[in-house]
């Protein structure tokens, strides 16, 4: 048995079904054994493909996805999605090849210091030095990339350590790791703070954060709601935390959320923040939050209570026990009618902005009203970053949060494409549509090919404007309408291109064939493209849009 | 802005060392002065960071540090609970006339001269910032050819350690 082997072995172990990657020198061994082993490799067309294939598998089947790069470029290749994945805390394992031993420092062919490299933003990472350090290292690996706080964890490996022989009798495949705080309950102290202000509180809110699907504290969360009648917002990561469709539920804040759900939790007296970074695209004035709120924020990561708001009851701990404790200390508490109706009377003035039809282009808005209503959301959906993520994240209706697959932190454009490839190589019964810009694709569509090669039948679509139409807008609005370097006509005909990898495409023109097109997207078990014709004018209709046409206008 | 001084039991393994400077760069926190050494066990070591700073920076870096897996225990102590020394190595320019006036600011320092030449007296001296720093103002007026000064090291004082919990 080679280092190779008993990595594998220690993959195998470690529950480890499928791996995302691509083959060079430097990590041969590796592909060699796995063949012989239980575990499938799907070959991605670019590193960063298979990184973000591995983040949406790992999201779907809540394990850490495990992508394998060679040393040097394919190594550096994964490195957006690794950073993808440590700001949404995806459970990842990232294996590279790395030169040998008596190479490392001589700027050998294809060396780079991966670990030096991703080091900010990796939550651990090993260099194996010695072959029977492997199978230690491996359960390690999983054992930080899934407890706690989740996040990617990378292992590189050495060529001749994959190909040294290993000696069973000198091993030792314990976990040590001393430094690893992992938290137990939840201080009870903090927890009856928490019930003793929201008691107080005449106008309570929570924000629920990505924390929450984390913590896999959904059920907890849903039932305290349900018990108390909160109002509830979410930050992008914590969207369906709440189905977005229930009374309940107030919509997403932040700059690209939704104004109702803003000015909710501005006037709010106590804000019951879950797993939340409460960053800066969700509040922008996180010092004026301080002074006038009871904040309570509650993270199993003690760093991120005090690093960008002080809350006035901080909580470290699972939220899930968190919520457990609160729901039988807390549940009897009812939310006053009058902050509910004055809650429901803000919802009520959102404009629900009026679908003009046989425009020549497909709202897109409407598109994923629709799309929703026919799936009854009961598929995954993936998105790209840019104006198809905010639509779809204030359009499309979640009603559970592991099943949309956004770029949240990071805002990776080119994460949808292979996220929903790793989302559907997860598993078969339900469909994944993914969600896309004509730019965004553009970046991934490269990982067509491994859809086509392995049969996984993501359904896409692609809402078409020749624009990379968040920076248009941008421009539109902040710079004068002088559009530079955001026209990207001259791409090329989509349904061209997916037709030359044999998948079978649609495009459509009006909102009246938006229905017929889905059903037809639907019907089969195999890769789709439908390419929706958008107006480059469509706005993101977001909050920050809100503010921009109200100033206008008023 | 307070004087904080974190003392930090690590692993004793490669990378560690980058693994918390590393962390102070991307954070935007500033390190005022760094010493690293063995403990009486050799698989651990202790880094001591001076950092400036408010209350609030300092207990955000103590919370990021502790999220580095070989980082084991993290103690922050203010000036007056600890006890603080530093050594500088310093060449002074000196010749025939002045090697007595400077050999006499070296005992009033409790300095010790380790080097000697026809033109320079090497001496180190031990000790806090102040007084480091009033030793090289003395010697200023003849001409420091070069100095070499470590970070800080430091103790809890009183009967307080940090262990590790057996």
């Amino acid at each position: 048995m080679n280092g190779a082997d008993i990595a594998v072995k220690a993959l195998e172990d470690n529950g480890v079904k499928l791996v995302f990657g691509y083959p060079g020198a430097s990590n041969a061994p590796f592909v060699d054994s796995v063949s012989r082993s239980s575990i499938k490799y799907v070959l991605s067309r670019n590193e960063q493909g298979a990184a973000h294939m591995a983040s949406g598998y790992g999201r779907v089947n809540r394990v850490a996805g495990v992508c394998t790069a060679t040393s040097g470029p394919g190594a550096t290749n994964l490195i957006t999605a690794i950073a993808t994945a440590y700001m949404d805390s995806i459970p990842m394992v990232a294996i590279t090849g790395q030169v040998k031993r008596e190479l490392i420092g001589k700027d050998a062919f294809q060396e780079v210091d991966i670990i030096g490299a991703t080091l900010p933003f990796t939550k651990h990472s090993y260099l194996v030095k010695d072959v029977n350090d492997i199978p230690r290292i491996v359960n390690e690996a999983f054992h930080i990339a899934t407890t706690g706080r989740p996040g990617p964890v990378l292992i590189d490996f050495p060529l001749d350590v994959l190909t040294d022989e290993y000696d069973e009798e000198n091993t030792d495949t314990e976990i040590n790791l001393r430094g690893y705080k992992l938290l137990g309950k939840a201080n009870e102290s903090q927890i009856n703070k928490v019930a003793d202000a929201l008691r107080k509180a005449k106008k309570p809110i929570i924000l629920a954060g990505g924390g929450v699907c984390c913590s896999d504290a959904v059920d907890e969360v849903r039932e305290f709601v349900k018990m108390t009648n909160i109002p509830v917002v979410s930050t992008m990561m914590g969207l369906g935390v709440i189905p977005t469709d229930s009374d309940s539920y107030y919509g997403m804040i932040g700059s690209h959320g939704k104004k109702c759900a803003n000015s909710l939790l501005n006037r709010s007296d106590f804000i019951l923040a879950l797993g939340t970074r409460l960053g800066d695209r969700s509040i922008a004035n996180i010092k004026g939050l301080e002074k006038v709120k009871k904040l309570v924020h509650v993270d199993i990561d003690p760093a991120e209570i005090g690093k960008n708001t002080l809350p006035k009851i901080p909580v470290v701990g699972d939220i899930k026990d968190v919520t457990t404790q609160l729901i039988k200390i807390a549940g009897d508490y009812r939310t006053s009618s009058e902050w509910l109706s004055e809650a429901h009377e803000l919802r009520a003035e959102t404009k629900r902005e009026l679908v003009k039809h046989d425009t020549g282009f497909v709202n897109p808005k409407y598109f994923l009203e629709r799309l929703s209503e026919i799936t009854n959301s009961d598929i995954y959906l993936t998105t790209e970053v840019g104006q198809n993520q905010i639509w779809s994240a204030n359009h499309y209706t979640i009603k559970d949060p592991t099943h949309f697959l956004t770029s949240g932190g990071f805002g990776t454009m080119g994460y949808g494409l292979p996220a929903a490839i790793g989302a559907s190589s997860a598993q078969s019964d339900v469909p994944v549509v993914a969600v896309m810009g004509d730019g965004s694709f553009q970046m991934d569509m490269v990982e067509l090919g491994t859809m086509k090669q392995y049969g996984i039948p993501v359904k896409m679509v692609l809402f078409r404007n020749d624009r990379l139409g968040m920076v248009h807008e941008l421009q539109y609005k902040m710079y004068n309408s002088n559009f530079q370097m955001v026209d990207i006509t001259g791409g090329p005909d989509f349904c061209q291109l997916v037709g030359a990898y044999g998948i079978k495409s649609a495009e459509i023109n009006e909102n009246s064939q938006i229905d017929d097109a889905i059903a037809e997207m639907l019907k089969d078990k195999e890769s789709y493209m439908l390419v929706v014709n958008v107006s480059p004018f469509e706005p993101t209709g977001d909050a920050y849009n809100e503010n921009y046409l109200n100033k206008k206008e008023g | 802005m307070e004087k904080y001084t974190l003392s930090i039991l690590v692993e004793n393994s490669a990378g560690v060392l980058s693994r918390v400077v590393g962390l102070f760069t991307r954070r935007g926190f500033n390190i005022h002065s760094l010493s690293v050494g063995t403990t009486t066990d050799d698989k651990i070591s202790r880094i001591t960071i001076e950092v400036k700073g408010d209350v609030y920076m300092v207990e955000q870096v103590t919370k990021q540090l502790s999220k580095i897996m070989e980082v084991i225990k993290i103690k922050t102590l203010r000036d007056d609970e600890l006890v603080k020394r530093g050594l500088v190595l310093v060449k002074i320019k000196t010749n025939a006339k002045n090697r007595g006036e400077v050999i006499e600011i070296a005992n009033v320092f409790r300095a010790n001269i380790i080097d000697m030449s026809t033109s320079t007296i090497t001496a180190e001296v031990i000790g806090s910032d102040q007084k480091i720093g009033a030793f090289l103002n003395m010697l200023e007026p003849y001409g420091i050819e070069e100095m070499a000064r470590t970070g800080m090291t430091a103790l809890e004082r009183g009967a307080n350690t940090l262990k590790l919990d057996k």
